[in-house]
């Protein structure tokens, strides 16, 4: 874990991790999305637009969990001041508004036909919305300040209150009665899934599928948000130029 | 393959759905890339910048 803090060392390890992740990961959308669009039965209630759930599910999932490693990466950055976790922390912020717009495009695109309505003011689709907000809030106050190290932890601070939301989205559908459907997956109790094995295997597999691309993502990311924040350094010089510097007065 | 590609009527909605994840990550993977070879390649200006002019001193100092 130390080891791995050290920014020239996490920049090699993380290029070294990040192909295989996203390897793997595009292998898993391949699968799933066949399971999914060509294997999985049409839905008795919702025909083929149920098909919709193997991008929109997995993608709120990565809404709620990115923000929890931007959480946790931030609280990092506040109480140890590691430059590694101020980067991680930040650079999962635009990860996550990604996956949150994909989540309320496609939950649009399929509440349309299924609700007969683009958009309500639920419960759930307002906490997601607020989400969004969280995620534009953290992007731009770490880019309103001068000193990015110090943006960085005020950002970090801002991502650790707004993880008050997260429970929010979670309940969202049994506490308040909502348009959107109840759970679909429920892990801690898989006999209360309301979803048919030939449907869930594809969703499983499309979870895991966007986990891998988000840590593939953020590696490639922290990678380069090291470079910049690390330029002065030797061994960046290295890397870019392929010689160390030079030092100031007559070359020896 | 038509009928598949028909989704039961809902193809203006599935299909859609999966354009815009598919845009949208795409966008996530290569906007870095691009910001990664912007920063590169000023890095590298900034230190070619450097040695030329630790070269001149260098020079200067001899002459003196």
């Amino acid at each position: 874990m130390h080891w791995l803090g050290s920014p020239p060392n996490f920049y090699r390890f993380a290029g070294a991790l990040r192909p295989w992740l996203m390897a793997v990961a595009l292998v898993g959308a391949v699968v799933g999305l066949y399971g999914g669009l060509v294997l999985a039965p049409p839905d008795y209630q919702q025909g083929d637009a149920y098909r919709i759930i193997f991008i929109h599910v997995p993608s709120a999932w990565m809404s709620l969990f990115i923000y929890a490693t931007m959480a946790v990466a931030g609280l990092a950055a506040l109480v140890w001041r590691v430059k590694l976790a101020e980067v991680v922390a930040m650079e999962c912020a635009p990860i996550g508004a990604a996956f949150t717009v994909v989540t309320l495009v496609t939950g649009s695109l399929w509440g349309k036909p299924m609700w007969g309505t683009w958009w309500t003011w639920d419960a759930r689709l307002t906490s997601e919305l607020v989400l969004l907000f969280l995620y534009l809030g953290v992007i731009g106050l770490y880019n309103a300040f001068e000193d990015r190290r110090r943006g960085a932890r005020a950002a970090s601070l801002l991502a650790l209150v707004g993880i008050v939301n997260l429970p929010i989205v979670h309940y969202s559908v049994q506490w308040w009665n909502t348009l959107h459907q109840g759970t679909t997956v429920d892990f801690l109790d898989p006999a209360r899934s309301s979803i048919a094995p030939s449907m869930l295997w594809p969703l499983l597999v499309m979870a895991l599928a966007t986990h891998l691309y988000f840590f593939a993502s953020l590696l490639g990311r922290a990678r380069t948000g090291l470079l910049s924040l690390e330029s002065g350094k030797q061994w960046v010089r290295i890397l870019v130029d392929g010689q160390p510097a030079q030092t100031t007065g007559a070359p020896t | 393959m038509a009928h598949w590609f028909a989704m039961g009527g809902y193809a203006v909605y599935v299909w859609p759905a999966y354009a815009v994840f598919f845009i949208v990550l795409a966008w996530d993977w290569f906007a870095p890339a691009l910001r990664r070879r912007r920063l590169t390649r000023e890095l590298r200006g900034r230190l070619a910048r450097e040695r030329t002019r630790n070269a001149r001193a260098a020079r200067a100092e001899v002459s003196t």
